[in-house]
């Protein structure tokens, strides 16, 4: 990959936390640590590998993206507004009454959401379903699906894998963001989910285990999982709950809770540190 | 009366007769030959996806499915639909006002000798409850078949609700219409009006056949729509006869008699009286031996009525 590409992409998802960490400051409410540990993933997906159409977001031959752990619309909505779904100033809205960037993904009033989600171990069914939709109607097209690596504990996930090792659908590609941490503590505390390649591959998938903050990293894993036929893929992608806020990192108190302003304070100081070391 | 048919026999048929509209496709949960979801299957093998024992992803994955215009038809026994699938009807289907159409056969008691596990008597109160979906409950087999049409014109999430059992019979008079929210007036009468759904439509006819023999003139409804429910008609009966009797094959708790209550106490309060499972567990047995155990038989429906009427009785019986 060349340079300015790999450093506009990083750039990206610096852009995509910066935004994000606005949205929970003017909401005092929001998901920052599962959110910041997929913003290389939303910005090689949104800035790089997705076939969509932001001026017509229901264009029938679209790439579908579904944000299976769907509370970290922190990431989500800022990707969207940033590649020109719907204006900046909407993400202000974030959480409140007066809005429609509803806390969990909304599909019914948000551009550019493709499945409604918040229920964990939901969506991956609805790409699945997506999935099957787009060979029946013959359409050449990729189904995303970004799981947590703690929601994966639902069984509905391993049901809709099941379905989807069967029937061999290669269209479908998850994503595990494998940030190590959940509500309650690590995912080794709380219910360790063992040997992830294994078991994925056993349900009949392609399976990656990357760097989930190496741009590079993803671009290519992407490449690979569409290049195979025949089978599913599933990328698990390492990554660290609450990356680039250095206080922050792997914690699983940031799972859901909002900073004081003296925190925030230091929290953005961090982040646009980060971003102009990325120049422009 | 005619031959007697399942309400999931005659679905099966009219969902294959409808399926050459490219967009109705159908899941099923390994149950396919129960649910009758096996003759569209069989058509249509393209557009017909089993699932396997996995309810909870069978619904998300019609989610899926019509958010590229299809018209997914799921399909598993009541209580997995909507007591295992509740989560997924609401949040993957309902919540963001999906066209999926939600089937759940063997409902209530009259599942038989599976017994309890297998008796679902709370999804029309579990799915009820949810905004914005439609609960229908057919009496008959040619209202079966006229509601699988008109479920699949809807746009919108829909729960249907079928029986195991063989029925009568009861809509078959030349103006029968069937329209979702409109009521089927089955039998004029003015003393009094009994509101059935399903397989309890066919036991109020006859229990207004014996009411008729004692001198009390009773109307019966058909409320083939749960909701939204037909508010006026109930209002009507409501007003015109002065008292209401209830009849389902479920909980008495949030069913049809809880949804007739809620509008009648509001606007028109008159003495109603429900019949249905009194907040308990089926078990094993005979269909027709467990109705008559649980009360659910036209002669309890007469009993009923004569609470409504004569209220003074009513610490006698």
């Amino acid at each position: 990959m060349d340079q300015h590409k790999k450093s506009k992409l990083m750039k990206r998802a610096m852009d995509i936390r910066i935004s994000g960490l606005k949205m929970v400051q003017k909401a005092h409410s929001g998901h920052i640590g599962g959110a910041f540990s997929m913003s290389e993933i939303m910005s090689v997906l949104y800035f790089d590998k997705m076939n969509i159409r932001p001026q017509e977001p229901d264009w029938e031959e679209r790439d579908r993206f579904v944000l299976s752990k769907g509370h970290c619309t922190v990431a989500l909505y800022p990707t969207l507004a940033l590649r020109g779904f719907f204006e900046m100033e909407r993400l202000d809205t974030f959480r409140r009454i007066d809005g429609h960037l509803s806390g969990h993904a909304e599909m019914r009033y948000v551009p550019g959401v493709d499945m409604s989600t918040g229920s964990l171990g939901q969506g991956f069914s609805a790409a699945v379903g997506m999935a099957v939709g787009a060979k029946l109607s013959g359409k050449e097209l990729s189904v995303y699906a970004v799981m947590g690596d703690g929601e994966i504990q639902e069984g509905q996930i391993w049901e809709g894998c099941m379905y989807a090792g069967a029937h061999k659908l290669d269209n479908l590609i998850g994503i595990i963001d494998s940030n190590k941490v959940q509500l309650d503590g690590t995912v080794q505390e709380v219910l360790d989910t063992g040997d992830l390649k294994l078991k994925f591959e056993s349900f009949g998938f392609f399976v990656q285990s990357i760097d989930g903050h190496d741009v590079e990293a993803i671009v290519e894993a992407i490449d690979r999982a569409k290049a195979e036929k025949g089978s599913p893929s599933m990328i698990i992608a390492n990554t660290v709950k609450g990356k680039g806020i250095s206080f922050m990192e792997g914690k699983s108190t940031w799972h859901g809770k909002t900073p004081d302003e003296e925190q925030f304070e230091a929290a953005f100081a961090e982040l646009y540190q980060r971003a102009g070391e990325l120049g422009d | 009366m005619s031959e007697k048919i399942a309400t999931r026999h005659a679905y099966g048929e009219s969902l294959a007769e409808i399926g050459d509209d490219p967009r109705i496709v159908a899941l099923d949960t390994d149950v396919s030959t129960c649910t009758m979801s096996v003759i569209f299957g069989k058509k249509y093998p393209d557009r017909f996806f089993n699932c396997g024992i996995a309810e909870a992803n069978m619904i998300g994955m019609a989610a899926g499915l019509s958010t590229f215009g299809y018209i997914p038809f799921v399909h598993a026994f009541a209580m997995f639909m909507a007591g295992r699938g509740y989560d997924q009807i609401r949040n993957s289907v309902c919540y963001p006002r999906l066209n999926v159409k939600c089937v759940g056969t063997h409902a209530g008691l009259s599942v038989g000798e599976d017994g309890a596990t297998h008796q679902c008597v709370e999804d029309i109160a579990l799915m009820r409850a949810i905004p914005g979906m439609t609960v229908i409950c057919p009496a008959d087999a040619k209202e079966t078949k006229a509601a699988t049409k008109a479920i699949a014109e809807y746009k919108g999430p829909v729960y249907l609700r079928l029986g195991r059992l063989a029925v009568d019979t009861v809509t078959d008079m030349e103006d029968y219409t069937f329209e979702i929210g409109k009521a089927v007036r089955l039998r004029q009468g003015e003393d009094i009006t009994i509101i059935a759904v399903g397989l309890m439509a066919a036991e109020a006819l006859k229990a207004a056949d014996i009411l008729e023999r004692e001198g009390i003139s009773a109307r019966v409804l058909d409320m083939h729509t749960i909701k939204p429910l037909d508010e006026e008609e109930v209002l009507k009966a409501a007003r015109e006869t002065g008292g209401i009797v209830t009849a389902e094959e479920h909980n008495i708790l949030g069913g049809l008699g809880s949804a007739v209550s809620e509008v009648v106490a509001g606007t028109c309060p008159v003495p109603i009286q429900r019949i249905g499972v009194q907040d308990t567990f089926g078990r094993s047995g005979n269909a027709l031996e467990l109705l008559k155990q649980y009360h659910l038989c036209a002669e309890d429906i007469c009993l009923a009525v004569k609470k409504v009427l004569f209220p003074k009785d009513r610490y006698k019986i």
